[in-house]
């Protein structure tokens, strides 16, 4: 243990001159295997169970999320994802494990600390306070504010100045997540999209080391996920750590360098996105075997069909096709 | 019926010693509730111990006025922890569950016989005003009509209501109380953003009861006499008629609304009063009077809150997302 916290910092020595959004040097050390050493980890979990009477919600026996890096958690619904989550940040307490955070220990450490240290994260369910105007929201994720304390609160001399320089960072990020138009309503007035995009830019105020994204793109818009993958990919740049749940696979495909993939409280698969998605576990286990076929227009169906024939499990192609390969030739005449 | 005198004592209500007893213990009750979330359904239990504390620290103890009034205010702080440790983890629903519980148990000790001595039990405590009294700095004579003692009393009462309202003022538009309404809102959001949540909830809980404490003392004061009886559960609900009345996330509301609470019940007990006595309503005895003015008190807080449920002070904008 002692040996790879060795190799961290000397890794962090020289972090300085790199790169993040162009560093291409490999994540893992050796292979890439379920529950791999990565060159330089920011958590690890080691044999972190939890139970929900008798179902083993998760049970992750080794994890090691790369610093610098973003990390897509994908697998199927009912995986221990979100409870994985809420491990992590002290929402929950494991029955068994240990699991740190730049190598401190964070068993028993209650959430709010975990989020001081730096690791914050956003709900699936999103969270935001909706009779505060989006502005307070945002100020209020800023740390080190003196006057959250009660004994400065009452001395607007000792916190003014550190309101002002939360205000310009938060206006700062209401711009990017294009909610600045919207900064002096109500919370509550925000549909469930800019709701995910209020929580994501006020976890974002506390500066943190590692963003924890519960379904980030969930409800919002093509055009605006564009600019959202790109606001994460620069979180890197800033030298942040992001993992990220998403069912969305073009995302994951996009912007995550590390794929980990979780069936069952299990971690069944890790490695960059290419390679995980061709993994005959991860296909059965999460994608579906169709996963790269666009079902909305007649190519897509045409493809299909082509892939169900050759498939020998399938119906399609067969005598037993019936009222299905009925359907996929109506289908197909439309196209043509 | 004497027009005259029915609107001189309704207004003489609304800078009565009691109304700013009220309004305290409603602020204390806007901290609680309409700014942490805090479900605090044992005000009076607050109010009880600021008042025998005081009560018995004075007459038991023969503590100077000061000393007293710190004493009380440290019960206060002591109760609010004691409520608060076990509760403040838990959902919101624990904390009504245990208030409510535990002003009753205040009353029901001070009303045991066994500590007669200490307490008076059922009789209460009286003559322990003269330390207060004996600060008055008005010479005796006639001030608006009162004597130099009410006007004395009338004086610091609505002088703490004052400086408590700017306090809580100021609490609320600072970054600490960004935080309590953060916790109103949503506590696990606001736990995710690296705030002790449980220390806020705590803080606030005893800012809340000190508030009641005074209040409680300011209650007794012009009375001279502390009792059981009144702080019953009835008391707490008429507190949180005056906080609905005035608004809830507001500081003047709970001022307004006991002003508003006193006016009515006066206006409502004379009118009544003067008809039952000019033979206008013969179907009622005063004494039922007396009851059906707190029936019409339940009726205007319903008006209320089908015609402007955010309060007086409220803010309609933030009842369309409620």
């Amino acid at each position: 243990m002692s040996e790879t916290n060795e190799q961290n910092t000397s890794n962090s020595d020289n972090a300085d001159n790199i790169d993040y959004m162009t560093d291409s040097r490999p994540i893992a050390v050796g292979e890439n295997t379920p529950g791999c050493k990565k060159r330089d980890p920011i958590v690890v979990a080691e044999d972190v169970t939890r139970s929900f009477g008798g179902i083993n919600a998760v049970d992750v026996e080794y994890l090691e999320i790369p610093r610098h890096k973003i990390t897509a958690l994908i697998g199927p619904n009912g995986a221990g994802k979100t409870t994985l989550f809420n491990l992590l940040t002290g929402f929950d307490t494991p029955n068994t494990g240990k699991w740190q955070f730049e190598g401190s220990s964070l068993a028993g450490v209650s959430s709010y600390k975990v989020a001081r240290m730096g690791m914050v994260r956003t709900f699936q369910l999103t969270k935001v306070m909706g009779k505060l105007t989006v502005m307070e929201n945002m100020r209020l994720g800023a740390a080190e504010q003196p006057g959250e304390r009660l004994s400065k609160a009452l001395f607007k001399g000792l916190w003014g100045g550190r309101e002002k320089e939360i205000t310009a960072q938060a206006n700062v990020l209401l711009e990017k997540f294009k909610l600045d138009a919207k900064k002096d309503d109500y919370a509550a007035s925000l549909s469930g999209g800019q709701r995910k995009l209020l929580e994501m830019a006020r976890s974002l105020m506390v500066k943190p080391k590692l963003v924890m994204l519960d379904e980030p793109m969930a409800g919002v818009n093509p055009a605006l996920t564009q600019s959202l993958l790109d606001h994460i990919k620069n979180l890197k740049a800033e030298g942040m750590t992001v993992l990220f749940v998403e069912h969305d696979m073009n995302m994951v495909r996009h912007i995550a360098d590390w794929v980990v993939v979780m069936a069952e409280g299990k971690v069944v698969a890790e490695g960059p996105p290419g390679e995980v998605m061709k993994n005959p576990a991860v296909i059965d286990a999460y994608l579906g075997a169709h996963h790269d076929v666009d079902l909305g227009d007649a190519e897509g169906i045409k493809v299909l069909e082509a892939e169900l024939e050759a498939d020998e499990e399938s119906v399609v192609g067969t005598e037993d096709a019936g009222i299905l390969s009925e359907i996929v030739e109506t289908k197909k005449e439309d196209g043509q | 019926m004497d027009f005259g005198f029915i609107f001189s004592s309704a207004l003489g209500e609304l800078f009565s010693p009691t109304t700013a007893a009220y309004a305290l213990a409603a602020l204390g009750l806007a901290v609680h509730f309409g700014y942490s979330g805090l479900l605090n359904f044992g005000q009076a239990g607050f109010m009880a111990v600021g008042a025998y504390g005081f009560a018995i620290s004075t007459l038991s103890f023969d503590a100077p006025f000061f000393l007293a009034l710190i004493i009380s205010v440290l019960c206060s702080v002591l109760f609010a922890f004691i409520l608060g440790i076990p509760t403040l983890r838990l959902r919101a629903d624990y904390l009504a569950i245990v208030t409510i519980a535990a002003a009753e148990i205040v009353r029901y000790v001070v009303t045991t016989n066994q500590l007669t001595s200490v307490t008076g039990s059922a009789n209460g405590l009286a003559a322990f005003e003269n330390t207060f009294y004996a600060m008055n700095p008005f010479p005796e004579g006639s001030y608006m009509g009162m004597n130099n003692r009410d006007f004395f009393i009338r004086v610091v009462a609505w002088g703490l209501v004052i400086v408590c309202c700017v306090l809580v003022w100021l609490l609320m538009r600072s970054p600490w109380g960004r935080v309590l309404k953060g916790i109103r809102e949503d506590e696990n959001a606001v736990r995710s953003l690296g705030k002790n949540v449980y220390a806020y909830k705590m803080q606030a809980l005893i800012i809340g009861g000190v508030l009641g404490a005074l209040a409680g003392m300011i209650f007794t004061l012009p009375r001279g006499a502390v009792q059981p009886s009144n702080y019953g559960t009835e008391l707490t609900f008429f507190l949180w008629t005056c906080l609905l009345l005035g608004g809830m996330a507001t500081v003047l509301g709970p001022v307004i609304g006991a002003m508003i609470f006193w006016v009515v019940l006066s206006l409502t007990q004379s009118l009544l009063y003067g008809l039952i006595e000019s033979g206008v309503i013969t179907w009622l005895t005063t004494v039922q009077a007396g009851q059906l003015r707190y029936i019409l008190v339940g009726v205007a807080l319903m008006l209320l809150m089908i015609f402007r449920p955010q309060g007086v002070f409220g803010n309609k904008k933030e009842l369309a997302f409620a």
